[in-house]
């Protein structure tokens, strides 16, 4: 009895710190946005947004997702609401959530406020933005230990770091995000993990994070070690000069799958998992 | 004569009663059908899906596509060049440079982004239309020479294009935001913009149709047009303006759609032959209803995703054009 009256008394206090919950957050326009309850109907336009708010442990709390947004598998059977450039302002209106999270580049922000919906502009893009990105959205959602989901990334970033045989660290890595060719560089988040794995990344830091190279620019800075997504491999040693590169003399290549390529891209709850796709990736092939 | 004025007058009607069935038929194309509609009156997202999204966002496709027919006409009767569309004095280049300048001034200090989310991307695409527009009037020294404002105006579409690109490369994350701003869309627009657009179209038809018989002038050669005892300088000067202000409103609110300013006139065209002034009432609501038509094709063809609107025009608008010539020169004319 005084088990029962105790339980229901914890059961009350939570329901009234639920009902208490307010926060008010400043989002990246600098736009401070008041929630007088945490939402229960929430639309995430952007695949790491989505990441995140599931892995605070919110994921029955969306409603809707962007096409791109894959991840966790609960998401897959949420209506999608169109992409970040071209999102369905009609479909997300007919949910009636109480929250939209969306990228920075949207311009759907100006019209789904006017239409009297909050909204909340993130748009993760280094390990800090990571960790202050579930800050936020801890303080959105009502959830207190935000932190939590960052120690284990960095836990796993740290462990994937450690596990590698010294042969492994030190090597000069090329990471291509996609055939332009763009890079990622030092200052990049994936930049940021490679660099915790103890590799070299051959784009500096004043290139800034994802600089559209010259071809010619990593045959001349021959990278022992290339990280591409598996589409845009495809005649990567075929191109002009390309083949006397000594990550491609020797083979050293790792061609990430779409599902791979996805973790690896996204800045998000999954660093930890990319950072031991990168890690493998060094071990097997450096 | 007599059947030649009612012909325009016939097109007029039967242009602006398609527009009206449109835009009844706009109120049920969306995510959902026409039960939203039914449901309004008791659901109130249903009514703002409706009210709010729908109504606004079929008549703005058609205020947006009469602005740039209006440019369309005011543009080949100015240059004297079935080929010129609204775009040419450099207005869309400048609307996407506005654009990438603001994106990518998002967030790099906290000055530049309270900056941008103040004037808002809509209002940074005018600008920018505006500052092409401009830009091309500097370069050509004025509007007297016909020629020199062309050439001016496809100089600085490549080079405000190229600084778009420079910018875009730099920052690579805004490029999707960029490219559907390049496609087009009808998505975002609300009542507000469709009060913006409704305001400055209106202005722009009445000069545009107050100004039409210098076009009529024009056609005949630029001698006979000064021989006519009017203000030339001055009323082309106002043509630019027209047609500057039209396509910016446009392009802010939607984007980039093509085809429409350059199709509008010649579907009038091919189907009466009749003075600037009526050219330009009837071009107007010709681009308001191509417009309008592909955003009801673009809503319903894939729901509950779209297409971007501004590809259907070009599909669209190029195939009947396409047919046109065809027939004309399988008659043995043009």
């Amino acid at each position: 009895m005084n088990l029962l009256c105790r339980g229901s008394l914890a059961l009350a206090s939570a329901v009234l710190a639920v009902a208490a919950h307010a926060a008010v957050v400043t989002d990246e326009r600098g736009v401070r946005v008041d929630l007088p309850q945490a939402p229960q109907r929430i639309v995430s336009l952007l695949p790491s947004l989505t990441e995140s708010v599931c892995t605070l442990g919110a994921c029955e709390r969306l409603i809707g997702v962007d096409r791109y947004s894959n991840w966790p598998d609960a998401v897959r059977a949420l209506p999608q609401l169109g992409g970040g450039i071209d999102p369905n302002v009609e479909a997300i209106v007919a949910l009636k959530p109480d929250l939209v999270l969306l990228a920075k580049s949207s311009r759907a922000t100006e019209r789904l406020e006017a239409l009297g919906l909050k909204v909340i502009v993130l748009e993760p893009k280094s390990h800090a933005d990571v960790q202050r990105v579930l800050d936020v959205l801890g303080q959105v959602l009502g959830i207190g230990d935000a932190q939590r989901v960052w120690r284990a990334i960095d836990d796993s970033v740290s462990a994937a770091a450690e596990a590698l045989p010294a042969r492994a660290r030190n090597k000069r890595v090329y990471f291509e995000v996609n055939s332009a060719p763009y890079a990622a560089g030092e200052v990049s988040f994936i930049g940021e993990t490679l660099a915790r794995l103890g590799a070299k990344n051959i784009v500096p830091a004043s290139l800034g994070p994802f600089p559209k190279l010259n071809p010619e620019y990593v045959v001349r800075a021959d990278p022992d070690l290339i990280m591409v997504g598996a589409r845009s491999a495809q005649g990567l040693e075929q191109r002009p000069g390309w083949a006397s590169i000594r990550a491609v003399r020797e083979g050293r290549i790792c061609r990430f799958k779409a599902t791979e390529s996805d973790v690896l891209v996204r800045p998000g709850p999954r660093m930890g998992e990319a950072a031991q796709l990168m890690a493998k990736c060094l071990r097997d092939k450096a | 004569m007599k059947s030649l004025h009612r012909r325009v007058l016939s097109l007029g009607i039967a242009l602006m009663v398609l527009a009206a069935a449109l835009l009844v038929l706009g109120a049920g194309i969306g995510s959902t059908g026409f039960e939203s509609v039914f449901a309004a009156h008791r659901d109130p997202v249903a009514l703002q899906i409706v009210w709010d999204i729908r109504l606004p966002r079929t008549l703005g496709a058609w205020l947006a596509g009469a602005l740039l027919g209006l440019a369309g006409a005011v543009a080949q009767g100015l240059f004297r060049n079935p080929l010129a569309d609204p775009y040419l004095l450099g207005s869309a280049s400048g609307a996407s440079l506005g654009m990438a300048v603001a994106l990518s001034m998002f967030g790099v200090s906290a000055a530049s982004t309270q900056w941008v989310v103040r004037l808002g991307l809509t209002g940074a695409a005018f600008v920018g239309a505006v500052l092409g527009v401009l830009l091309t009037l500097v370069l050509a020294r004025g509007v007297q020479q016909t020629l020199r404002l062309l050439l001016a105006g496809v100089i600085v579409g490549v080079v405000l294009g190229a600084a778009k690109d420079l910018i875009t490369i730099a920052s690579a994350d805004i490029l999707q935001a960029i490219q559907g701003f390049m496609l087009g869309s009808t998505g975002l627009v609300g009542w507000s913009a469709c009060g913006v657009m409704g305001a400055l179209g209106l202005v722009c038809l009445l000069a545009g149709w107050a100004l039409a018989p210098l076009l009529d002038g024009l056609a005949l050669g630029e001698a006979t047009a000064s021989s006519l005892g009017l203000p030339l300088g001055a009323m082309r000067a106002a043509l630019v303006a027209v047609l500057a202000l039209a396509t910016g409103t446009a392009v802010a609110q939607t984007g980039l759609i093509a085809f429409v300013g350059l199709a509008a006139p010649h579907l009038v065209r091919s189907a009466v032959k009749t003075t600037h002034a009526r050219l330009i009432l009837l071009s107007t609501a010709m681009g308001g209803l191509l417009l309008m038509a592909a955003d009801l094709l673009a809503r319903w063809l894939i729901a509950p995703q779209e297409l971007p609107v501004g590809v259907l025009t070009a599909v669209l608008g190029g195939s009947y054009l396409l047919w046109l010539m065809h027939r004309r020169s399988a008659r043995g004319g043009l």
